[in-house]
């Protein structure tokens, strides 16, 4: 056991409530709505925020991220930078504070990321080789990277349809429970998400996120500053992260992906087994991303995810093992790449509980996972609750 | 249905270092990249090898044959030009050579399944020759 001391803690969270369309507001705006809402959650002003870290890709500007976010907020942090590690970016942001307030290059660290979401949203010219080497054929993005994945472990292990749709029918549940949800008012069975058009065989339409606009905003600190913040402190106990590829085909492993040593690294800092663990808030962007990651977490045998599930009682705040009972993002809303931190911030909602009608009885420890790419960026988190 | 050959959709995008395996492909013949140092075949291309890091790739003829590790049937594809020919098969075919690439897969109405052995056909999508795969007859 390496159980590390914990040295940094979430004391302040920012979330948006998602929407399907934005008209006439920047991303800059958003960013800087969510993150006044963290830091006033912290207690803090923002003059005592001394460290930034952004998401790529915002919007209007390209290049130059941290500096020009930090200005537009009026800071002049002494540690700053872009995250980009798709739906795992926020989770990647969260170690990366940790890290840089323990080698002593600041305290207490912003981490951001959001998008607006226009009407007609711009196409970047993208020259990265699954645009060269997949697009040509007819490969259609994410939907047919995760379709393939999905395909391949259904071959492998002989899962059913209604064992992957339990968990879009899970997430959809849970969203109403939160009233910010995208799919709040709006259920959806386990025959609903089977009657739903094929995007992708295997995929169904409703085991996909719907994309809306939206931010989040976490601020990490030392355990001991959070300390004197008006919420629980949520310390990091534990970080893993893995990166394997960037295009489907070029996947080591189509069933299992890099969460599973990132969970194994993570669980190791923390002293703690899986089952010692509270909550899982798991990426989901597809119903086979919570499958699979169940199973590299160690909680039942490859292929067994569905059993497990139906074990375990569901998904709700009630079940076993309660997992994203703020709806994931199937039942949220994916809010582009800030869909990965909205994990992070029920994580921390939970163990401060603070979830209202969806609390769990008792949560002290979460692990939160993020996803990006193909099933090859990986983050996983263990956090824990101040005795 | 309309045929591949009429399709407006985006195709490669020829540079110095992918133009052999295009070009070979459209010619007939399927090309990948070799390492002479380690002999690990390379897809997609690389200026060094990516497995010993050698400089020292050329282009080789392959087998053309595979083995189709998954698939996906599409029914809304992500660009409106492949619309009019949906449902369609895309798959991840693993070369006899080691690597594995995306490519197009023609049925000829048969149902594709994991593990299904593929043979090198191109074909004419669009304005280009693409490196396609076709389900060998089923012998079963």
């Amino acid at each position: 056991m390496r159980h590390l001391t914990p040295r940094a803690a979430i004391s302040g969270i920012g979330e948006l409530k998602p929407q399907r369309r934005t008209e006439n507001v920047a991303t800059m705006d958003m960013l800087m709505r969510v993150s006044a809402e963290a830091i006033a959650d912290a207690g803090l002003t923002a003059d005592q925020v001394d460290g930034l870290l952004v998401g790529p890709q915002v919007g209007e500007t390209p290049q130059h991220v941290p500096a020009a976010v930090s200005e537009y907020f009026g800071m002049m942090p002494t540690m700053s930078n872009v995250v980009d590690l798709g739906g795992a970016s926020g989770h990647g942001m969260i170690w990366r504070a940790a890290a840089a307030i323990a080698a002593g290059q600041c305290e207490t660290v912003l981490c951001v990321i959001g998008n607006h979401r226009n009407p007609i949203p711009p196409r970047a010219a993208n020259r990265n080789p699954a645009r060269e080497f997949d697009t040509p054929f007819g490969a259609s993005g994410a939907n047919t990277s995760y379709a393939l994945l999905m395909q391949a472990h259904m071959a492998a292990y002989g899962c059913t349809p209604e064992d992957y749709a339990q968990i879009a029918a899970g997430a959809r549940a849970n969203a109403q429970l939160n009233p910010m949800a995208i799919f709040y008012g709006k259920p959806a069975s386990v025959e609903d998400v089977l009657a739903s058009p094929l995007v992708a065989s295997p995929l169904h339409l409703l085991e996909i996120v719907m994309p809306v606009a939206g931010a989040d905003a976490v601020i990490v600190t030392t355990a001991e500053k959070a300390k004197q913040g008006p919420h629980r402190p949520v310390h990091l106990l534990g970080a893993g992260e893995k990166i394997t590829h960037r295009a489907v085909s070029q996947a080591p492993n189509l069933t299992s992906g890099p969460l599973k040593p990132s969970i194994a690294r993570a669980l190791d800092q923390s002293g703690l087994g899986i089952q010692d663990v509270d909550f899982l808030s798991l990426y989901d962007c597809y119903t086979i991303m919570v499958a699979a990651t169940i199973e590299d977490a160690g909680l039942c045998q490859p292929g067994q995810f569905g059993a497990w599930l139906r074990d375990n009682g569901g998904m709700g705040h009630t079940a076993a093992k309660p997992i994203n009972t703020h709806g994931g993002q199937l039942g949220f809303g994916q809010p582009d790449l800030a869909g990965g931190m909205t994990h992070v911030v029920e994580a921390v909602r939970q163990i401060r509980g603070t979830t209202g009608a969806r609390q769990m009885k008792k949560c002290d420890t979460a692990l939160v996972t993020g996803n990006g790419a193909t099933m090859s960026e990986a983050v996983a988190l263990i956090l824990g609750g101040a005795a | 249905m309309t045929d591949l050959s009429e399709l407006k959709v985006p195709g490669p995008i020829f540079e110095p270092l992918n133009t052999p395996f295009w070009d070979s492909a459209a010619e007939g013949v399927l090309k990948i990249q070799h390492c002479q140092s380690c002999q690990s075949h390379v897809f997609y291309p690389r200026p060094i090898c990516p497995h010993c890091w050698a400089d020292a790739l050329e282009w080789v003829a392959v087998s053309g044959q595979g083995q189709l590790k998954s698939y996906s049937e599409i029914h809304k594809p992500g660009h409106p030009g492949w619309a009019s020919i949906a449902p369609y098969v895309v798959g991840l075919v693993r070369l006899r050579e080691g690597p594995t690439l995306l490519s197009h897969i023609l049925t000829d109405g048969q149902a594709p399944r994991v593990g299904a052995p593929v043979d090198f056909a191109p074909t004419r999508i669009g304005e280009n020759t693409l490196p396609c795969f076709r389900l060998a007859k089923d012998m079963t």
